[in-house]
């Protein structure tokens, strides 16, 4: 005996089951009713801090971490203010945020994509963290930057100096303070060409990743562009430590000068080799043999000792600069940590403030209304003189500075001098420059 | 049911249930307490217990049956989420070709890799594992470029081919039903929950996989696995040739890892190379020892207990010590915190060292046979009964 189950009822209440069942994956969809990711309700508002505390980098991310820990006692109104008094920009009151007390969390990069992804992520999703700021690595940089975009929140990149960072990599939510490698290749050239000559036979050693990539091909072109030559560019492991195999063919390849394309650890161990071979001591096509590091910090050259002396490089900003923004800076964080900053250090305090300004300023913490007040902001006292944040790509504009590794030190932290300050029109470029080509901003994504 | 005797069903229901409660589980505190510090149950997090829980229950099958110490797992991670990125480049966001694809390349990486390293056991063959995966790495890292992106790792770009994309696809999802990275919290009172759509998926998977590998324990060819480690020549002798089944189960476990590494793309589409590096591989071995190798849920606890660690130890800077520490006098506080610091913080390495030792020294058998004696001296003196002997662990040599 057969029975039909099609009465009215039955069908009603199948399709509604199985409608429910096909929505259930909608409710996943459906988020709260926050306007933007992680928006404050009132208890105080988060910044992520990831910076690298274990890995060759770790010294670079220990100083960037004590630069924002400054920047926030600043914000909160506590301490002397720093660079808040000397900021072009008044908005900052030293009462937080718009009203809202700062609070930071801290992760740690590892100096590995993933490892800093997987914090950002901690910090976006457990912490409620607003902004992420820091990291000592373009690799990390890039793939932070583009997590940060997919999460909707806010990346003001810390040491980062690859052209792709702003350059194909660019993203809408991400911006960077820090100078890139095609303006070292700018500002480093004239003055290569003025020290040296113009008819030189350049060998580039090359860290193999995104920044060592871009900094040899700036370089490259920057120094072709004076008459240089480029004999050959050989590309290293970046987890390298010992580089002698690669020093010993410089010296039969009748090249007179050598590009170290190496940050960090790299750095100190390759120019330790290139010293150690007494490279520097040789003369070559009749001329004094020379080594170049196109990017400095001070943690580098501390590392390297008497290594770096008269080796010619570039940084973003120096402790030496005597303008009133780094006077301010300085003072302040070398009575908290009895230590001049470093360069990385200085970005990341920098990054920390602009972003809260830009805040301040767009009344809003929505990612899309700071986004707007960044793109095209002008701005001075902050230690680089007149800077403006491109709207096209994000990257700061500033003068560049030209270091040479000191002859004579006189303490630990007096290993490089300013050689020249190149100004800020010297090192500009076109957005659609080749370089930096390839990528697009997109949309500003506010998450939720 | 489902082909397991009735322990083996109520292990499996105790996992799909921690699974599938874990959003409540992991966030026992308040969300504004000074205790959340310590909840973990945020969807990044939620998501790599059940990735690496997988990871861990395939590389059991063959270190826990076989007794083949494989010191280069990460490889077939690595190529996993290669493949699965290479997907989301190439087609679209939709994760199901990308996870089918990493699971096939990483078996066809095991076949190679296995036939060769199982010439040899013990440590030579472990030298060959690591020796393979340190290869898989540098290749990945700085000759083979054009694929793996280097250093910077893989990820997707706008101007990728991706021939299947839609306009509205931006994040991995599952046959545009869901967003991987979708969410949905909870307020309870002062708690919160987040329900994540990717992590289910994960969690669906991995309960999955922990079935498939109770089946492998308990089928002849699990038996055979067995013989292979408790004597091998033995077994040759009696004219058996243990090579198909230490390839098989290599295999196995290569393509266990390789569904991990898809898994980890699907949730957040970038490969990065240091995936493929030796200290992974060594955390794989660390996870599935700290938990009970040969057991069977031994690998998950330990595949949880070394992410808890890496994810909320490593986030307890000074100033939360501080905070905790205030109530102390200046003097004191200070000392406390230094003490503490180093083990909290970038110091998390050192704890999960000091822990490892704990547990090697103390519980040959892992953080399961902990549990285990716990659960004995609850129930008095009580005998063992048989479902239980099965599972008991020979420890981890």
């Amino acid at each position: 005996m057969s029975k039909s189950n099609f009465t009215r009822r039955g069908l009603l209440k199948t399709s509604a089951i199985a409608g429910a069942g096909v929505a259930m994956p909608t409710i996943f969809t459906a988020s709260s009713a926050a306007a933007y990711t992680n928006e404050p309700t009132g208890s105080g508002v988060t910044l992520g801090f990831n910076v690298p505390q274990t890995g060759p980098y770790a010294e670079e991310g220990m100083d960037e971490l004590r630069a924002q820990e400054l920047a926030v006692q600043h914000l909160n109104g506590e301490g002397d203010g720093g660079m808040m008094n000397t900021f072009s920009s008044k908005a900052l009151k030293g009462n937080g945020i718009l009203g809202n007390k700062v609070k930071f969390v801290t992760g740690d990069t590892q100096t590995k994509s993933d490892a800093a992804r997987a914090s950002a992520k901690s910090m976006i999703e457990k912490d409620g963290a607003i902004m992420i700021n820091g990291g000592s690595s373009s690799g990390v940089a890039v793939a932070v930057q583009g997590l940060c975009q997919e999460a909707g929140v806010i990346f003001m990149a810390g040491l980062t100096h690859s052209n792709d960072t702003t350059g194909k990599d660019k993203k809408a939510n991400g911006f960077r303070h820090f100078f890139n490698a095609y303006m070292s290749g700018a500002a480093l050239a004239p003055v290569l060409a003025n020290a040296y000559g113009k008819d030189r036979r350049a060998y580039h050693l090359t860290a193999d990743y995104t920044w060592g990539w871009t900094q040899q091909a700036s370089m490259q072109a920057a120094t072709e562009a004076m008459g240089w030559e480029t004999v050959n560019n050989v590309l290293t492991p970046l987890a390298s430590t010992d580089f002698s195999s690669y020093i010993a063919p410089v010296l039969n390849s009748g090249a007179d000068v050598l590009v170290l394309n190496h940050y960090g650890g790299n750095m100190v161990n390759s120019l330790t080799n290139a010293v150690q071979f007494g490279l520097q001591d040789k003369m070559v096509n009749g001329k004094q043999f020379e080594i170049v590091v196109p990017l400095y910090s001070e943690l580098m050259a501390a590392g390297a000792g008497e290594n770096v002396q008269g080796v010619i490089g570039s940084m973003n900003w120096n402790w030496q600069l005597q303008d009133e923004g780094t006077k301010a800076f300085v003072k302040s964080f070398g009575e908290k940590y009895g230590r001049p900053p470093s360069n990385s250090a200085h970005t990341c305090y920098v990054q920390t403030l602009l972003y809260a300004d830009a805040c301040e300023r767009a009344g809003t913490f929505n990612p899309c209304g700071v986004a707007e007040a960044l793109e095209g902001f002008e701005f001075d006292g902050l230690g680089n003189g007149p800077t403006l944040y491109r709207a096209d790509d994000h990257q700061c504009f500033k003068d560049v500075l030209v270091m040479k590794g000191k002859e004579n030190p006189t303490n630990q932290y007096d290993t490089l001098e300013i050689v020249e300050v190149t100004p800020r029109a010297q090192v500009e470029y076109a957005p659609d420059h080749p370089m930096f080509a390839g990528g697009e901003l997109g949309k500003c994504n506010p998450g939720a | 049911m489902l082909g397991l005797n009735k322990h083996d069903m109520k292990m499996l229901l105790i996992v799909a249930a921690l699974a599938m409660l874990a959003p409540f589980l992991l966030n026992p505190f308040p969300t504004d307490s000074a205790m959340a510090q310590f909840n973990a149950g945020y969807p990044d997090l939620m998501q790599r217990f059940v990735i690496f829980g997988i990871f861990a229950i395939g590389f059991n099958i063959l270190f826990g049956l076989t007794g083949y110490l494989s010191f280069g797992h990460a490889a077939f991670l690595g190529v996993g989420s290669y493949s699965t990125v290479w997907m989301f480049k190439l087609l679209d966001y939709n994760i199901v070709p990308g996870i089918i694809l990493s699971v096939i390349v990483a078996g066809l990486f095991a076949v190679v890799i296995g036939y060769v390293s199982l010439r040899r056991s013990g440590i030579y063959f472990s030298i060959l594992t690591l020796a393979f995966a340190q290869m898989s790495f540098n290749l990945a890292y700085s000759v083979l470029t054009p694929i793996t992106n280097g250093e910077t790792g893989l990820q997707v770009y706008t101007s990728d081919p991706q021939y299947l994309i839609d306009d509205w696809e931006t994040v991995p999802h599952l046959f545009g039903l869901v967003e991987m990275r979708s969410t949905y919290t909870m307020e309870l009172g002062a708690w919160s929950f987040d329900f994540n759509a990717g992590y289910y998926l994960c969690a669906v998977l991995m309960v999955l996989m922990f079935y498939l590998s109770i089946r492998i324990f308990r089928s002849p060819f699990g038996m055979m696995l067995r013989a292979v480690k408790s004597n091998q020549t033995r077994m040759n002798y009696t004219g058996l040739n243990a090579k198909p089944y230490t390839l098989a189960a290599f295999v196995i476990s290569g393509m266990y890892a390789g569904l991990a590494g898809g898994l980890l793309a699907s949730m957040d589409p970038l490969a990065g190379a240091e995936r493929m590096q030796w200290t992974a591989s060594g955390e794989v071995v660390l996870m599935t020892i700290l938990g009970g190798a040969g057991t069977l849920i031994g690998p998950v606890v330990g595949a949880g207990f070394i992410k808890y660690f890496e994810n909320i130890f490593s986030k307890i800077n000074e100033n939360v010590l501080h905070e905790w520490f205030g109530f102390l006098p200046d003097g004191l506080e200070n000392a406390v915190v230094w003490v503490v610091e180093h083990f909290v913080g970038s110091g998390w390495h050192l704890t999960l060292g000091v822990l490892f030792m704990m547990v090697v020294i103390f519980l040959p058998g892992g953080l399961v046979e902990g549990g285990q004696r716990i659960m004995r001296m609850l129930r008095g003196k009580k005998s063992d009964n048989d479902a239980e002997k099965t599972t008991q662990s020979t420890p981890a040599e």
